[in-house]
């Protein structure tokens, strides 16, 4: 068993129409690690997330989860093995509350969600737990609140706090901190900090400092293949790395920053 | 983390929320069905059974467009199977008790249901609408070739029978107060079913549908259950109604009725389990209205006015503007 590595892909391709957004991707995630994938507009990125969790279908190649092959599993199997995803645009259930955003998701392993004879109530159990989670984030007081209803940065904590309360093994964030101000990317690098605890993160994140504060090591990835990967010093200062970033104003003046 | 709040009040505070809301709607349920019961005092019967017929169709519709976020465009499909259905038993086996003609109809429309589930479920959107369409048009041509419909005819004097081969529904009170109990079951139904642990992933479903994926939901396996529910309670008042009117014609089965259904739903508002019952009297009332002044020949047209002028001017239909302004006037 490859003890050592939680996620692996094995010549990761996808091809749109002749057009190859990911090249040949081969990604070994370590267990315990804040794992960056990084790269310009355009390389990929959030491509390699929705294949590793099935949203798109790999052309060829593998992927491995604590060493079993998961290529073949439908994206709700392997949310529920624990590889469990957040997305770049925050994906809530805006006319529900709060809690009963988080609530959709303990239910997921509670075994009744086909039972459409019984009564709402029988889901109040789990009120306690989803509290708890909306304290972790910093959100007890808007539980009742509807979620449309909710600022950005608040949106992607509760989208955080729903992830987490599928326990996940793995967790893929694309962009947590995107669109944030500074106060808020402080408060999710903090999240996503204590999130970590005991599990594995793989993130996309174009903020370099929140990535050389947080991450143990870094995938830059540029036209859909690896450029390079190794830790933040050693990746922040090859050069082919600055090059990719260069012709990307977006990045280029985040990493300025 | 810092929290001035205490979540065990938080709770509190929402259950109690949810309670008054509760209680003020327990409160118009009753006021209505009152209503419903003394109506026949007043309405002639069988328009009343025509509308809670129209009025059970549409809350099965809704079931699909307002709580799963599905548009079908085929549902007279299945009002259609459970009325031919139900009308081919009732007037082939005479031994057969009527609640058993209309269970067989409803039936019908759940497998017919089921199948159309299982082409469509996969389609998204405009391609979901168009695929149950196509079959509705195939079952529809089917209907029109079937040796047991009467073709273009239709399918005349079925007897309303006993029932429980007891209570004789010839009789219009007794025929209207076992329609209103049907109505009743299968509004009631509905309501369970979207205030349950399943109707809580319907509405993350129809709110989000990649999240709810990245959960852990099978999200076809929850829509293709939500489909054949509607379409057995679609059938269920298709079934009801070629009871009350001791007939099934191609009407029920073609795709204006398809279109119809989406018009009641719409117009009443899909948010809230009443608005298609409001919506569906509103459009039978005005149908009979209409059909009865010199404005006969434009039902239609001036339907689909009053279609497009509630959509731009309340969005949230009829029932939903209502809701609205309870809540912000009596908060
Ligand atoms: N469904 C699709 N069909 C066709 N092309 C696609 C599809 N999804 C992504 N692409 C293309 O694949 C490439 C990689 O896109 P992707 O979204 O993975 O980039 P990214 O690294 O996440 O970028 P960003 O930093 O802007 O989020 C882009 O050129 C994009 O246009
Ligand atoms: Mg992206």
């Amino acid at each position: 068993m490859s003890d050592q590595f939680v996620l692996e892909t094995r010549g990761l391709v996808k091809e749109f129409k002749g057009f190859v957004a990911v090249d040949d991707v081969n990604l070994k995630v370590q267990r315990g690690h804040i794992h960056a994938l990084i790269g310009p507009n355009g390389a990929g990125k959030t491509t390699v997330f929705n294949l590793l969790t099935k949203f798109l279908q790999p052309t060829h190649g593998k992927i491995l989860f604590n060493g079993k092959d998961i290529t073949a599993l439908k994206s709700a199997a392997i949310a529920r093995k624990g590889v469990v995803r957040s997305f770049q645009i925050s994906a809530v259930f805006p006319h529900m509350t709060a809690l009963e955003n988080i609530r959709v998701a303990l239910q997921s392993f509670q075994g009744n969600s086909f039972q459409f004879w019984k009564s709402g109530a029988s889901l109040n159990k789990l009120n306690e737990r989803c509290m708890e989670l909306l304290d972790a984030v910093g959100l007890t007081e808007f539980a009742n609140t509807t979620t449309v209803e909710l600022a950005y940065g608040r949106k992607r904590a509760l989208e955080l706090a729903t992830t987490l309360a599928m326990e996940p093994e793995l967790l893929l964030l694309d962009e947590p901190t995107q669109g944030m101000g500074r106060e808020d990317v402080d408060r999710v690098v903090h999240l996503v900090r204590k999130a970590a605890e005991g599990r594995t993160v793989l993130m996309v994140e174009h903020n370099l400092s929140v990535v050389s504060t947080l991450c143990d090591r870094i995938t830059v990835l540029a036209q859909g293949a690896v450029l390079t990967e190794g830790g933040y010093q050693e990746v922040s200062e090859d050069p082919r790395v600055r090059e990719v970033y260069m012709g990307s104003a977006k990045t280029t003046q985040e990493a300025v920053e | 983390m810092g929290n001035p709040v205490d979540p065990g009040d938080i709770q509190k505070s929402m259950i109690k929320d949810e309670k008054a809301d509760k209680r003020r709607k327990n409160i118009l349920n009753l006021v209505l069905l009152a209503l419903l019961l003394v109506a026949p005092a007043v309405i002639y019967p069988v328009f009343l059974m025509k509308i809670l017929c129209f009025a059970l169709f549409a809350v099965a519709f809704n079931l699909l467009l307002g709580f799963t976020g599905l548009l079908s465009f085929g549902h007279a499909a299945f009002l259609a199977a459970g009325g031919y259905t139900t009308g081919y038993l009732l007037s082939t086996y005479s031994g057969l008790t009527t609640e058993m003609g209309i269970i067989a109809g409803t039936l019908a429309a759940t497998v017919l249901g089921a199948l159309f589930a299982v082409v469509a479920i996969r389609r998204q959107g405009i391609y979901f609408a168009m695929i149950t369409l196509a079959l509705a048009q195939l079952v529809y041509f089917g209907f029109v070739q079937a040796p047991f419909t009467g073709g273009e005819d239709g399918m005349h004097g079925v007897p309303r029978g006993h029932l429980f081969g007891i209570i004789d529904l010839e009789n219009n009170l007794a025929m209207y107060y076992f329609v209103l109990a049907v109505f009743l079951g299968g509004y009631l139904l509905v309501q369970r079913v979207v205030g349950s642990p399943y109707g809580q992933v319907l509405k993350a479903i129809k709110q989000n549908e990649p999240r709810a994926v990245s959960l852990g939901y099978n999200v076809n396996q929850y829509k293709v259950l939500a489909f054949v529910m509607s379409a057995g309670l679609a059938g269920l008042a298709g079934s009801v109604k070629t009871v009350v009117f001791q007939l099934a014609s191609l009407n029920d089965a073609h795709w204006h009725m398809s279109g119809e259904v989406i018009l009641m739903t719409l117009l009443g508002g899909t948010g809230t389990l009443l608005g298609p019952v409001f919506g569906a009297t509103f459009v039978v009332n005005l149908e009979y209205q209409l059909s009865q002044g010199p404005l006969g020949d434009w039902v239609d047209p001036i339907l689909g006015g009053i279609f497009v002028l509630t959509v731009i001017a309340f969005q949230s239909g009829i029932v939903g503007e209502v809701q609205k302004f309870v809540k912000k006037n009596l908060g």
